[in-house]
């Protein structure tokens, strides 16, 4: 038998070149971070890459990933669904803008009821997720589902048990519409649930409500549509009743002052609005205002620019609502207000 | 009275029988069970597409070529490099060290190495190469999956070492071999099955490792060529599963099945034909 | 004469020369093996010094609490490894319960029952289970295995034990499909083939004398087993114990996709709990926050000190054994 320590050595000394000889590395095109715009994301890579021959590599690691890669300069552009706070992105000499908008729907499994039937608001699903309500044909849930033959049986609350974007969206709206919520739990994208089981991702939520009789959980818009699941109808800020729609993400969006939002903080849950659905959310880029490799920066904005100009129907397409055009030019005047010139599209 | 006894002896026997009979049967049952499931879900509408086309977003017919081509190089060099030092590090255990104070303080922190979860393993590859390096690579990737190879070797190969007879190595030294040559042409020839058992299970376990390269090898949507390939970001099959699997999309959970199917039929067929190489020496 | 005395020394110059260069190709391949050893030992170091430092905040900021207390709250940024460590332990024991006795009569069946045309398929079948990749698990186990589990096996565990005092508690509804109990079964078909491969292998070193001379005064194939092959070999079957223990403790993507992830405490197997390596898979990527990471590091650094503690007692327990062994044998 040959001495392994030979061939280790030989090893070594190979890697030891390969390493040498790839120093040189051309412009690499690298983000990461958030789970939910990843479908677009690759849908736009991909047809940017056809377009222009600029690879574009997007890995869903999750939002914070995404921010500790870009603090750590490991990637060119990082992704969030939780937007960071003006103060935050002021340390970090970081600066964030949104791409998509999209809605986080909640789901149901209670025999006979069908999809859409059933109607919650905002005050009723925080008492659900607390477990104040305990079954379904609590006196609450009826009073709001006058129509709905309701049984008694024990809710089931699912929740993502992974930090989350879709966690985020989802508890802030509920921060908003209930005192006892907000003390008591909070909004973050990851928080600690009073009750109810957890399951891993949007597929784990969707999957579980499937099975489980009696359960509400949430998703993204997309898994609840690919999935089939009874979805509720939310009471929204304006009082009415509506179904989860692209148009409805796009109406909660309207109203929304996004240039006179610094650092384009904005949460998008109970807007204003009579189409409007309650619980959208804006997913997030964030880049350097002073990047070390202002190249590969430069040709990440190129690529949102042409999003921004060019991707509105694939991103229709994909069940998300792309942003309204004086979002966009104010997030064009952003970047030049914002980073340096080097780095410009 | 003796009968009695004759009776009750041959009684327990066969109950204890039996009952191995009866975890085999488990053991089996749940084999062909994850099997079969793999296959009824994977095979299903499998194509050759997938060792052709790169990943792709949902609906434009992609494949999975760049995850294994990905998957294979990265595994390849964390074997090549991982195996050879564990069995080293065994033979230091088994041969040199045995009830050594160092051997023991060895062995003690291997075995911690081999039940750490392995996305601390991939956050400590992380922290050392990564930031220096100034992005993600798959030769990160690969020193985090060696790091978890060694561990695994290291256990089996001393365990196999201490197996082989003290005879063996006394009837060599008494033919006058310095020890060195003793350990190389008698105990790991005679423990060679188990060395390479290790080095398989090690190959199973990193196969399917998908945390320890989400900071290090972090993926790709593109193929990588090339000695600089090494250099960039890599792709990884059981990364793009997991991505797959967690999606919204039935044409991405399909492609995760059958990556599944994939992986899990290469280190089949790898356990397969090494078992036959085994066969085939002795 | 002059001949015989040069030849002579000629003879011990050369095996002067061969033994010195035996001597220095020793030292040399004695030299790599330590430094080989040396290697895992830094690797180690560098290990325990990355999370020591990562999670140092979460030290400072928490302190003993840590380990005893049961909130995690990711808002509050107040955070308790209670729950994970309970769950760590519960899961990875009850897949030991289950595993090891299978495993040892998978190892029994293929050295003593099977047909020998069958004994290499057979085995080849079952270390098969150990090649399957842990996130094939974590996905068959969340689509395929839990909705049969919730289905049709939870609530007949649950009606059959609700009259008896212990295992009603033990086995409560309602049934979720994952939880703890979910994940033990699908860590124990994990570790299956690592406690009955290294079993099985160290049940074939046995010497066939020993064997032999038992099955010649009259025993049974189980006598034979029980008090020759197991005596001779339990040193190993510990060894592949204590493997597949490791792996159960630091089983990642099976479980986190199987155990419901909820970092609560109930005395019910079928509730949803959590283990450390699932809160840190499952809430790493994601976390922000000042306290957050590093208390997912800390916990990592508190499975490392359960497998410390866990391996010392094997040590411990392997020392007193052989020390059994050797002084009064029956």
């Amino acid at each position: 038998m040959k001495p392994f320590t030979n061939r280790l050595l030989g090893l070594a000394a190979g890697i030891a070149v390969a390493c040498a000889a790839t120093s040189a590395l051309a412009v690499d095109l690298t983000g990461a971070g958030a789970t939910f715009p990843y479908p677009i994301y690759s849908k736009w890579a991909e047809a940017y890459k056809a377009k222009t021959g600029v690879g574009l590599n997007y890995q869903p690691i999750g939002s914070g990933g995404g921010i500790a890669q870009i603090k750590a300069k490991t990637v060119t552009f990082g992704a969030s669904d939780k937007p960071l706070l003006p103060g935050d992105l002021q340390a970090a000499g970081l600066t964030q803008f949104p791409t998509v908008i999209g809605g986080v729907v909640p789901v149901v499994n209670i025999p006979g009821v069908k999809a859409g039937e059933l109607v919650l608001d905002g005050k009723t699903l925080a008492d659900i997720c607390l477990g104040n309500i305990k079954y379904w044909d609590d006196a609450a849930v009826k009073k709001l589902n006058p129509g709905v033959n309701l049984p008694h049986l024990a809710v089931v609350g699912v929740h993502r048990s992974d930090g989350s974007g879709t966690n985020f969206i989802f508890t802030a709206y509920l921060s908003k519409k209930s005192p006892q919520w907000a003390s008591q739990v909070g909004a973050d994208t990851a928080v600690e649930w009073p009750t109810g089981i957890g399951a891993k991702g949007n597929e784990g939520v969707a999957e579980s409500v499937k099975q489980a009789s009696g359960s509400l959980g949430y998703v993204e818009y997309a898994y609840a549509k690919a999935n089939h699941i009874a979805f509720v109808r939310m009471i929204n800020h304006d009082g009415v009743a509506v179904e989860p729609t692209a148009e409805a993400f796009k109406a909660a969006s309207a109203r929304t002052d996004w240039a006179h939002a610094p650092g384009f903080f904005v949460v998008l849950t109970d807007q204003p609005g009579h189409d409007a659905w309650p619980i959208a959310g804006a997913t997030f880029i964030l880049v350097y205002k002073n990047p070390a490799d202002p190249k590969a920066q430069k040709e990440a904005l190129q690529f949102f620019k042409w999003a921004y100009e060019n991707g509105d129907a694939l991103a229709e397409a994909n069940d998300y609502v792309p942003l309204p055009q004086s979002t966009k030019d104010a997030i064009f005047k952003s970047w030049q207000t914002n980073i340096v010139p080097a780095s410009q599209p | 009275m003796n009968r009695v006894l004759y009776a009750r002896r041959r009684i327990t026997n066969n109950v204890f029988l039996i009952l191995s009979l009866m975890a085999a049967a488990i053991g089996l049952g749940w084999l062909t069970l994850i099997l079969s499931t793999l296959v009824t879900n994977g095979a299903v509408g499998f194509s050759f597409r997938i060792f052709t086309e790169i990943t792709k977003s949902s609906g434009s017919n992609g494949g999975l070529a760049n995850a294994i081509g990905g998957s294979l190089i990265m595994t390849s060099i964390a074997v090549v490099v991982g195996t050879p030092i564990g069995i080293m590090d065994g033979t230091y255990l088994a041969e040199y060290g045995r009830d050594r104070l160092s051997a023991f303080l060895v062995r003690f922190v291997n075995d911690i190495l081999l039940s750490a979860p392995s996305i601390l393993i991939g956050l400590f590859v992380y922290e050392v190469l990564v930031p220096r390096m100034g992005h993600f690579s798959g030769i990160a990737g690969a020193a985090a999956l060696a790091v978890i190879v060694i561990p695994v070797v290291v256990r089996t190969t001393e365990n196999m070492l201490l197996l082989v007879p003290n005879t063996l190595r006394e009837a060599a030294a008494a033919l006058g071999s310095p020890r060195s040559h003793i350990i190389r042409s008698v105990t790991w020839r005679a423990a060679r099955a188990g060395i390479v058992t290790g080095a398989l299970l090690a190959i199973a376990r990193i196969s399917g490792e998908t945390a320890p390269l989400l900071f290090t090898a972090f993926g790709n949507n593109g193929w990588v060529s090339g000695l600089t390939g090494l250099n960039s970001p890599m792709a990884s099959l059981p990364l793009v599963i997991y991505n797959d699997a967690l999606s919204p999309s039935d044409d991405l959970h399909q492609l995760a099945w059958e990556g599944a199917l994939l992986i899990t039929l290469a280190v089949l067929t790898l356990s397969i034909v090494a078992r036959f190489f085994e066969s085939r020496r002795y | 004469m002059v001949d015989a005395a040069l030849s002579e020394n000629l003879a011990a110059t050369s095996r002067g020369a061969a033994l010195r260069r035996f001597g220095r190709s020793d030292l040399r391949f004695r030299f790599f093996t330590g430094s080989a050893a040396l290697l895992v030992v830094v690797i180690f170091a560098g290990l325990i010094a990355t999370l020591v430092v990562g999670a140092w905040p979460a030290i400072k900021a928490f302190g003993f609490d840590f380990l005893v207390t049961s909130s995690w709250n990711p808002v509050t940024e107040r955070f308790g490894a209670f729950p994970a460590i309970y769950g760590t332990v519960v899961s990875s024991a009850i897949a030991m319960l289950i595993a090891l006795p299978i495993g040892i009569g998978i190892a029994i069946f293929l050295t003593e029952l099977c047909p020998r045309s069958l004994k290499r398929p057979i085995g080849i079948a079952i270390e098969l289970l150990a090649g399957i990749p842990s996130i094939v698990y974590g996905i068959w186990g969340l689509f395929v295995f839990v909705p049969y589990f919730q289905q049709t096996i939870q609530p007949r565990i649950i009606d059959a034990f609700a009259n008896v005092p212990i295992l009603s508690t033990l086995f409560a509804g309602p049934p979720f499909g994952v939880g703890i109990f979910t994940a033990s079964l699908i860590l124990s078909i994990m570790i299956l083939p690592f406690i009955s491969a290294v079993t099985r292998d160290v049940f074939e070193t046995v010497p066939h004398t020993l064997k032999e001379a038992a099955y010649a005064i009259g025993c049974t194939t189980w006598e034979v087993m029980w008090n020759v092959v197991l005596p001779y070999s339990r040193s190993g079957v510990v060894g592949g114990a204590m493997l597949a223990l490791g792996r159960a403790l630091g089983e990642t993507m099976a479980v986190t996709f199987v155990i419901g992830n909820a970092h609560h405490i109930n005395s019910s197997l079928f509730s949803a709990g959590t283990t450390i390596s699932a809160t840190i898979a499952s809430e790493f990527t994601e976390a922000l926050g000042t306290l957050y990471i590093p208390a997912l590091i800390e916990l990592g650094l508190v499975l490392f000190g359960i497998t410390f503690i866990v391996l010392a007692i094997a040590q411990l327990m392997l020392y007193r054994l052989n020390r059994l062994a050797g002084g009064g044998s029956k």
